[in-house]
């Protein structure tokens, strides 16, 4: 069924009775070409992609809990092309790009709004930091405006100027930058996964992967055994125990980041603000919310809610930037697993299994990579090489040297 | 979560600093193979449920503890001085 304004009309006024479920509930066949562990974002796209692109139809998507349970529906869903290391940088420049065709592309409402992120800096140190950062992103062709104290008063007039302990020097304008509906990315992708032929099979854990003469041949699941030319691996927090399964041992740690919405507002805050000095970030949501988090809780961990300390520094950080906000009600605050690699970048590569590819590493800014991770996976598992924007996300980068450390902190799994 | 450091007591979980995986007690000697290297610096077994890793009793006595606990739980069950383990 296609989604048009006409039809929302039409369905209006004979009672909302014709809409049909997004995707259909197949049960799992005893074989596919292709296996994708994990229903988030990633593993959603890729399959979206292996059959758009590749005309390959014949995949199952595994989940083990429901579609977009996971990560991909608890971010704060900034979606932002400001990166400046080659490897990186053409990356998310390809996966912005994606995005702002995805909508029509999958027929989907997915709320991308491209409202400008704007990232503040407080030192001349920093300034040069931004000004190297900025001119590296216009290189790749994508935009940045360098603001002064008085360009960042005009867009965010209610930020507290006066603060001596972190004085506002200027920021550094994405006007590309912004956010999206995270919940509808996961259902858009799985509805054009569906209608291109993709199986979404859900209650579906994968307990073990079948390997014979160092070649996949399938997965075990709590649905039974499914055979597979090829599979691939994409469960971001879960990566280690999923790698596991075929002997691997990655270089990730599962860490926990917070995040928090409030009660619904009138419109107040127009950009997505990022404060690094103060571990803070913040974006209104359509329906109001000021949608807001920090830094992760810094060590290693699988339980999907985080500790206090980090929410108070969240809070404090808050008030700093934006006094503003103090009178608002938090509603909620939850946690995700994040895959964290030791230099803060993503791997899309072979394994040592023939057959058995891997997505992971996604550290805390995966959602807006949604689109192109997608792609660049479905490129690699179709053809068998990667993609020429992912050729950097390699699994040996870490023992050859080749590290992708964009904030330059160092091989430590909690520092990115 | 509160960390129960043997010199100090029962504390919270701000005054001390995570370092990562126990894996960082294992320093290969200089000139091992490259892998052994690896290993250390970036491979983890990242397990959800038992694990040992260490802490830096930063806002207290400075000591570096091995602390063994449950990732999904956030329950600890047991904290060593690293300085007097036995290699
Ligand atoms: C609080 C928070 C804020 C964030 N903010 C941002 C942001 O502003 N911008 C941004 O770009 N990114 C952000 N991120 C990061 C982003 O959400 C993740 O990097 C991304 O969603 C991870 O990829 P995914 O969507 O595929 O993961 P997930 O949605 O977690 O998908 C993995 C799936 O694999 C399934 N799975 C695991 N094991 C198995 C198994 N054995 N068998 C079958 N299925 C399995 C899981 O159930 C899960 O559904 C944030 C994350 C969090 C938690
Ligand atoms: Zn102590």
């Amino acid at each position: 069924m296609r989604y048009s304004g006409l039809k929302v009309i039409t369905e209006g006024l004979f009672g909302n009775k014709g809409w049909k479920p997004a995707w259909r509930e197949p049960s799992p066949k005893a074989e596919y070409d292709m296996v994708i562990i994990g229903g988030g974002g990633h593993g959603l796209s890729t399959a979206y992609y292996l059959a758009r692109n590749h005309g390959i139809t014949n995949v199952a998507v595994l989940e083990k809990g429901y579609l977009g349970g996971g990560n991909v529906g608890r971010n704060t869903t900034i979606v932002r092309a400001n990166y400046f290391l080659p490897g990186n940088s053409e990356f998310y420049s390809h996966s912005l790009k994606l995005w702002e065709g995805l909508e029509s592309e999958l027929n989907y409402n997915v709320m991308h709004s491209q409202r400008g992120l704007i990232n503040l800096f407080h030192s001349d140190g920093q300034r040069d930091a931004f000004v190297r950062r900025g001119n590296a992103m216009i290189n790749q062709g994508d935009d940045a405006i360098l603001l002064d104290r008085e360009g960042v008063r005009e867009h965010l007039p209610y930020l507290d100027f006066d603060n001596t302990r972190f004085p506002i020097y200027g920021g550094l304008l994405h006007p590309r930058g912004g956010s999206a509906r995270h919940d509808a990315v996961a259902w858009g992708y799985a509805r054009g996964a569906d209608r291109r032929g993709v199986d979404l099979i859900q209650n579906c854990e994968v307990t073990g992967i079948d390997i014979e003469g160092g070649v996949v041949k399938g997965v075990q699941t709590t649905r039974g055994v499914i055979r597979a030319k090829k599979v691939g691996i994409v469960v971001a927090g879960r990566s280690s125990q999923v790698a596991a399964m075929a002997g691997m041992r990655l270089p990730i740690e599962s860490h926990i980041l917070q995040a928090f919405v409030t009660e619904g507002l009138k419109p107040v805050i127009n950009h997505v603000v990022s404060f690094g000095m103060g571990h803070f970030y913040i974006s209104q949501s359509d329906k109001g919310g000021l949608v807001f988090g920090g830094d992760l809780d810094f060590y290693a961990s699988y339980a999907a809610r985080g500790n206090l300390p980090m929410v108070e520094h969240v809070m404090e950080a808050g008030m700093t930037l934006m006094p503003m906000i103090g009178r608002a009600k938090v509603l909620r605050s939850w946690g995700g697993i994040m895959d964290m690699s030791p230099d803060g970048s993503p791997v899309i590569d072979r394994t040592h299994v023939e057959g058995l590819y891997l997505n992971c590493g996604w550290n805390y800014g995966g959602f807006k990579a949604v689109p192109a991770s997608g792609w660049c996976m479905a490129h690699l598992m179709a053809t068998g090489e990667p993609h020429e924007v992912a050729r950097k996300f390699r699994l040996d980068r870490f023992s050859t040297g080749h590290l992708l450390d964009e904030e330059g902190t160092g091989s430590q799994h909690n520092l990115h | 979560m509160r960390l129960t450091c043997p010199l100090c007591g029962e504390r919270d979980r701000r005054e001390f600093y995570y370092y990562g995986a126990e894996d960082y007690l294992h320093r290969p000697s200089e000139g091992a193979p490259l892998a052994e290297w690896d290993n250390y610096l970036h491979l983890r077994d990242n397990p959800a449920g038992v694990t040992k890793d260490l802490w830096y009793h930063e806002a207290g006595c400075s000591q570096w503890l091995l602390v063994t606990r449950n990732t999904v739980t956030h329950e600890s069950s047991a904290v060593e001085l690293v300085a007097e383990r036995k290699a």
